[in-house]
């Protein structure tokens, strides 16, 4: 029951235009709705201020009864599109996660090794956390931390059914014995405990032998290929250690497990750097000339000043790209066609379910990694960092600096992102970034700020315009 | 909803909130315009359900003199109490504080 009010004012959203139809994005609560022009035509009156619903029905007499309008303005108070004038603003919960919250994907660092030497890299490059070579850790993971770290996965995932067990590096392939070893004994204890576990790794592609392949394809484990594209931009930075590229090592075999491997979907990830924002040629080369499912694009992460870091006019470069290749997604998804552009995909299923987030991505709550000697860290990236270790595979995960570390980095403390429409989806961004980039992990990552909304603000349009013209199609995000 | 169409999953579960509040016991959550009626006083006799006129239960286990002057001069209802508005309008004349000078109310006979 809604009660009586004095004057009406709009509450927080983000409005988009799509086929033709006016949304609204609601904030915080990121429920999409489509609203008709009755309804536009309140939200049009009261972005002028306030008014009492009396006003409005007179303002809009000419055009609407006062039944309909009094109905618009009841459904949009009904979803918060508006409210009281003056009313305090509704907090966000400042709930922590319940404790023991089960742990669902765990990254396994096999090795702190690579036999590439890639420029940009954050594990070895210049704004690396810790220098591996000067720690106590072993290089290679043995079998016996591996076994540890998956009754550490099975009994920390709690309740959950299935679980993800994804093995990184340095190069994963590196200490290919060990994955052999801990995928058998994981499929083992698994099944034991009754639970199913799903195995993927990242490899840079070097590696991948024949019985190799055979393997991953025989074991069903997910692979993503990091790689940056067609030769002369793979061979920029993604270089050997004695300079030499590694585009005509990977691409042979990148071809050999594409068609072998078909049991899951293989899919490349690929650094954008300031020489390497060609987007359009990156997708078709990786797409059509290679084979790759789908492709997923993540900018570089480096502190302020590297000469591969991407400026301003950078992003702008790389927003227009992705925008188009949106659109060519939305262009096959209307006609039930598949289309490889994996961050599109990724922000409309956030969109599509509706999350509004505390944090902004799973780690140190259903995402840790693991280090070669068994410490669990914040994630994959932040291995072998004593500040941001959460205990030991073998102890089990220290509840008490976990929840210090939710406490700290709760939207709640991210004042700056308080007005931002975009805080659903984004919640201040990565950890990883905001650490290499502002020295913090608790800072929001404001030199996103513009790019997050407007790439958010393209996502919504698509979304939107898919629900119009194919809205079956938004099946595929339900799971 | 007849003028918002939900399109995401997150607004399908608002709109069936919703319709979850509008099947709400609206009775206790409405103030309408109406008599006046005295904190302390409970128009509802399902037992379990007692509730004052705001929704609240704390003030409903009150001693009599606690709230003797609301129900004396205000309320609407028929009560125990002689009423000020037509028919006892001197009856508390000598007791300034229920508290203390309760002996000075004197029994009424219509």
């Amino acid at each position: 029951m809604i009660k009586p009010v004095g004057q009406l004012a709009l509450r927080e959203f983000h409005a988009f235009e799509a086929a033709g139809e006016r949304f609204l994005y609601l904030v915080p609560s990121a429920g999409i709705f489509r609203i008709d022009a009755a309804s536009s035509a309140i939200l049009d009156l009261l972005s002028y201020g306030p008014r009492a619903p009396g006003e409005v029905v007179n303002s809009l007499s000419d055009r609407y009864s006062a039944d309909r309008v009094h109905d618009g303005l009841l459904e949009l108070r009904q979803i918060r599109a508006i409210g009281e004038a003056g009313a305090p603003v509704e907090q966000v919960a400042n709930d922590l996660p319940p404790d023991g919250f089960p742990l669902t994907t765990m990254v396994l660092n096999v090795t702190n090794k690579c036999n590439l030497a890639c420029t940009y890299c954050y594990e070895y490059g210049e704004d690396k956390i810790v220098d591996t070579t000067c720690t106590d850790d072993p290089k290679f993971m043995g079998d016996e931390t591996a076994r540890e770290s998956v009754e550490f996965l099975l009994k920390e995932s709690g309740p959950i059914e299935v679980a993800h067990l994804t093995f990184f590096g340095g190069e994963t392939l590196l200490n290919f014995p060990v994955l052999q070893d801990t995928v058998a004994y994981a499929r083992r204890r698994a099944e034991e405990v009754g639970k199913r576990l799903e195995f993927s790794l990242t490899t840079n592609a070097t590696l991948l032998r024949p019985d190799i392949i055979e393997w991953l394809a025989d074991n069903e484990i997910g692979v993503t290929v990091s790689i940056d594209g067609p030769k002369e931009m793979q061979d920029r930075m993604r270089v050997f250690h004695s300079g030499k590229g590694s585009y005509e090592t990977v691409k042979p075999r990148i071809k050999e497990l594409l068609r072998r491997h078909k049991s899951r979907p293989i899919g490349a990830r690929v650094t954008l750097t300031r020489e390497n924002l060609d987007i359009h040629r990156i997708y078709q080369h990786l797409t059509e000339e290679m084979g790759f499912w789908e492709v997923g694009f993540a900018p570089v992460t480096t502190s302020s000043g590297r000469d591969y870091e991407i400026e301003d006019e950078g992003y702008d470069r790389m927003l227009r790209q992705f925008g188009e290749l949106a659109h060519d997604w939305l262009e096959h998804a209307v006609e039930n066609r598949h289309h490889g552009f994996s961050n599109v995909k990724d922000t409309l299923e956030e969109i599509h379910k509706g999350v509004s987030k505390a944090y902004p991505c799973g780690a140190g709550l259903g995402l840790m990694g693991v280090t070669t000697g068994g410490d669990v860290s914040l994630c994959h990236r932040f291995a072998y960092s004593n500040d941001h270790s959460f205990g030991t595979v073998a102890e089990g995960i220290d509840r008490e600096r976990q929840k210090d570390f939710l406490e700290d980095h709760h939207i709640k403390n991210k004042t700056d992102c308080h007005t931002c429409w975009a805080r659903p989806i984004c919640s201040g961004g990565c950890y990883h970034e905001a650490h290499t980039r502002h020295g913090e992990t608790t800072a929001p990552n404001l030199h996103f700020c513009t790019w997050v909304r407007t790439w958010t603000h393209t996502c919504l349009e698509i979304y939107g315009e898919l629900s119009e013209r194919n809205p079956e199609y938004l099946a595929h995000f339900d799971h | 909803m007849k003028h918002l169409k939900p399109i995401n999953q997150k607004a399908g579960r608002i709109e069936a909130q919703m319709a979850r509040e509008e099947m709400d016991v609206v009775g206790l959550e409405s103030r309408p315009e109406g008599p006046h009626i005295p904190l302390g006083c409970s128009l509802v006799f399902a037992p379990g359900w007692e509730v004052d006129s705001t929704g609240g239960t704390a003030g409903l286990c009150q001693p009599v003199e606690r709230d003797l002057f609301d129900c004396h001069l205000a309320c609407f209802w028929p009560a125990h109490v002689p009423d000020q508005l037509n028919h006892s309008p001197d009856w508390t004349s000598q007791c300034a504080s229920a508290q203390k000078d309760w002996r000075k109310l004197d029994l009424v006979f219509p």
